[in-house]
C-alpha cells in the first residue's frame, strides 16, 4: 500500500458493523474500574455517537457481569452484584440478601428502580435456610478478609426443593475492587465458588475460580492477570454447620492462593525474570564495551565518521 | 489521537497488537503517527543467505521488504532498497557483532539486530533491537516461564562530533510479558510496556559504539529494575490492598 498517501476514497469508511465490533472490543477489554475512561476515548476515536451508543449498550452489560460490578441499592439497604447468577433479564438483577430486584442502567452503572422479589423469584424456605446461614458466615469472612469486599450467595439450581431428597446448587460470588486513578493504579479480586449439594452422598462439592487483576499506568502500562481454580468437598450437615465448614474452606483456599501470589512476586527478580534477562552477565561485571582488541577497528571508523563529516 | 494513545495505555500490553490494528482501521489518516508512537512486539525473519535471524522494524523496511544486517540484502529482494554507506556499513557490522555478544551475556539466547543510517544533520541514527523468547519452549534456560517475551527497542541519535565530543540521545522501549503456570497457582501473567529517554554528551575517544553500548546497558538495567520493583511492585501492592495477606505471612521485600 502506498506510504501514507491521501486516498480518501480507498481509506473510505470502515463498514459500520466493523466499527461497532471494534468499539465493543475496547469496552469489554477495559481494565477494572476504567471502562468510563475507555468509553470516552473510544467515543472520540469513533467520531460517531450513534455507533458508540450501540456499542455501549451491548458492551457495558458484558463488562459489568465479567467484573462483578457492585452497585448500591437505591434505598441504601445494601448492594447488588451484577452477575449472571442473579440476572433475571438484561436489566434486572436479584439481590438475595434483601430479597429485592434492582433495575439497572448498565452504561451509567446505577440502579434506577427497586422492588421486592416475588415469591416465584425466591427460593423455598428449605433452600433459604442453607442460603441464609451461608450468607451470614460469608459476610463475616469477607468483612474480615477484604477491606472493601462484597459477597452474595445465589441458588442456581433447585431453588424450589422443599426438603431433603434432592440435589441443589449455589453460587457464591465475592467481588472486591480498588480504584485509585489519581495514583494511576486500579485492581480487582473476583472469586466465584460453585457449590453442589449432593443429597444422596450427603456431600457438598466445591469448585472455586479466583481472578485477580491490577493495572499500573504512570508513565507506562503494566498489568497483572492471575487466576486459579480449585476443588474441594465437605460433608453435608445442618445449614449452620455447612455454612461454617464451606466458608472456612473458601477462606482457606483463598488465603493459600494469596500466599502463592506473594511467592510468585518474591521469585520474580531473581528467578522468573532471569529467564528473560539477567541482572548482570555471569561474569558479574558490566559488559566490556571498550575491550581494546575487539574494538580498535570500531574506534577508528567511528572517529573517521565523526570527523569526516 | 490523544484518545487513541490513552486507549493504548489502558488495554493490556498482551493485546496491544489487536488494539493497534483496530485503531489503524478506525483512524487510517493517523496511521503514520500511530505506527511511530505505538511500539509493537518485534517480528523476526530468517536471512536465508546468512542463515541467521534478524529483526523487522520500520528502520530496516522499504516497501514490504526488510534489510538483513547480516547479509545487507533485502528480503524479499528489492531492486533499489536504500543501503547505508560503505563506511557506515562497517560500523553497522561491528555493532551487530558486538551487540550479539552483549545479548548473549545478558539474555542467554534471543535475537538482536542493529541498523544505522546517516541523518540530515551530519550525525547518525542507530537502532539496537533485541527479541527474547524466555518461555520453556524458547530460550528460557530455567524453565520457569510458560510464556515469556522481552522486546527492546533502542534508538540513538548521535549528533555531529564537535571538539572531540558528541551528543547522544537515546529513546528506549521495553515490552515484556511473562506467564507462569503452576498447579496450585493457575496462571500468573505480568505484562508491561515502558519507554524512557536519556541524553548525554560524551567524548568520542573510545568510539561511538562504546558510548552507545554503555548507554544502552545502563538504560536496560534501569528499565529492568524499574519494571521489577516499581511497576510490578505496584501491582503487588494493589493485590495486598485488595486482600491483605493472612496473619503470620510477612510481606518480605525481595533483596534489591
Amino acid at each position: 500500500m502506498a506510504d501514507g498517501g491521501d486516498e480518501p476514497e480507498e481509506a473510505a469508511e470502515l463498514p459500520e458493523k466493523e466499527k461497532l465490533e471494534i468499539a465493543k472490543w475496547f469496552l469489554t477489554n477495559a481494565p477494572a474500574g476504567e471502562i468510563h475512561y475507555v468509553a470516552k476515548d473510544i467515543r472520540s476515536v469513533l467520531g460517531d455517537d450513534k455507533i458508540y451508543e450501540m456499542a455501549a449498550t451491548e458492551a457495558f452489560p458484558v463488562y459489568n457481569k465479567a467484573h462483578l460490578i457492585v452497585l448500591e441499592l437505591p434505598d441504601r439497604s445494601g448492594d447488588v452484584i451484577i452477575t449472571t447468577y442473579g440476572e433475571l433479564d438484561e436489566h434486572n438483577y436479584f439481590d438475595p440478601r434483601t430479597a429485592q430486584v434492582a433495575t439497572v442502567d448498565h452504561v451509567k452503572q446505577v440502579c434506577t428502580n427497586l422492588r421486592p422479589a416475588t415469591d416465584e423469584e425466591l427460593p423455598s424456605p428449605y433452600i433459604e435456610e442453607f442460603r441464609c446461614a451461608l450468607d451470614a458466615e460469608l459476610c463475616k469472612y469477607v468483612g474480615e478478609a477484604y477491606p472493601k469486599g462484597t459477597c452474595a450467595v445465589y441458588c442456581t439450581r433447585g431453588k424450589d426443593v422443599e426438603g431433603p431428597g434432592a440435589d441443589f446448587e449455589f453460587a457464591v460470588v465475592i467481588s472486591a475492587a480498588r480504584h485509585s486513578p489519581q495514583n494511576f493504579c486500579n485492581g480487582s479480586w473476583r472469586s466465584i465458588w460453585k457449590l453442589e449439594f449432593k443429597d444422596e452422598l450427603q456431600v457438598v462439592e466445591i469448585n472455586g475460580k479466583m481472578q485477580v487483576g491490577a493495572h499500573y499506568f504512570e508513565e507506562g502500562n503494566v498489568q497483572l492477570d492471575a487466576n486459579n481454580e480449585c476443588k474441594d468437598s465437605t460433608i453435608m450437615q445442618s445449614p449452620e454447620d455447612c455454612a461454617v465448614s464451606v466458608t472456612s474452606m473458601i477462606g482457606h483456599h483463598e488465603s493459600e492462593y494469596m500466599a502463592s501470589l506473594e511467592a510468585s512476586y518474591l521469585n520474580l527478580p531473581d528467578t522468573t525474570f532471569k529467564d528473560l534477562r539477567r541482572k548482570l552477565p555471569v561474569t558479574r561485571t558490566l559488559f566490556p564495551w571498550n575491550n581494546t582488541l575487539q574494538f580498535s577497528l570500531t574506534r577508528d571508523i567511528s572517529k573517521e565518521l565523526g570527523i569526516g563529516k | 489521537m490523544e484518545a487513541a494513545m490513552d486507549l493504548m495505555r489502558r488495554i493490556s500490553p498482551n493485546q496491544s497488537e489487536t488494539a493497534l490494528s483496530a485503531l489503524l482501521s478506525l483512524l487510517p489518516h493517523h496511521s503514520a503517527d500511530l505506527l511511530s508512537q505505538v511500539d509493537q512486539p518485534l517480528q523476526v525473519c530468517m536471512d536465508t543467505e546468512s542463515m541467521k535471524e534478524f529483526i523487522l522494524c520500520e528502520y530496516n523496511r522499504d516497501a514490504d521488504s526488510y534489510r538483513s544486517p547480516w547479509s545487507n540484502k533485502y528480503h524479499p529482494p528489492l531492486e533499489d532498497g536504500p543501503l547505508p554507506s560503505d563506511e557506515l556499513r562497517k560500523l553497522e557490522i561491528e555493532a551487530n557483532e558486538i551487540f550479539a555478544v552483549y545479548r548473549d551475556q545478558y539474555y542467554e539466547g534471543g535475537v538482536s539486530s542493529v541498523y544505522m543510517w546517516e541523518d540530515d544533520n551530519q550525525g547518525l541514527v542507530a537502532c539496537f533491537l533485541i527479541k527474547k523468547d524466555g518461555s520453556k519452549k524458547g530460550h528460557g534456560r530455567r524453565g520457569h516461564l510458560q510464556e515469556g517475551s522481552w522486546d527492546a527497542i533502542h534508538v540513538i541519535e548521535v549528533g555531529p562530533v564537535e571538539e572531540g565530543n558528541a551528543h547522544y540521545c537515546l529513546t528506549s522501549t521495553v515490552m515484556l510479558s511473562l506467564t507462569t503456570e503452576h498447579k496450585p497457582l493457575g496462571t500468573f501473567n505480568l505484562s508491561g510496556s515502558i519507554r524512557r529517554q536519556m541524553s548525554l554528551d560524551l567524548s568520542v575517544a573510545e568510539g561511538h559504539l562504546c558510548n552507545m553500548g554503555k548507554m544502552i546497558e545502563e538504560m536496560e538495567g534501569k528499565l529492568r529494575n524499574s519494571l521489577d520493583q516499581v511497576y510490578f511492585g505496584k501491582t503487588r501492592e494493589m493485590v495486598c490492598t485488595l486482600r491483605p495477606p493472612p496473619e503470620g505471612i510477612q510481606l518480605r521485600l525481595p533483596e534489591s
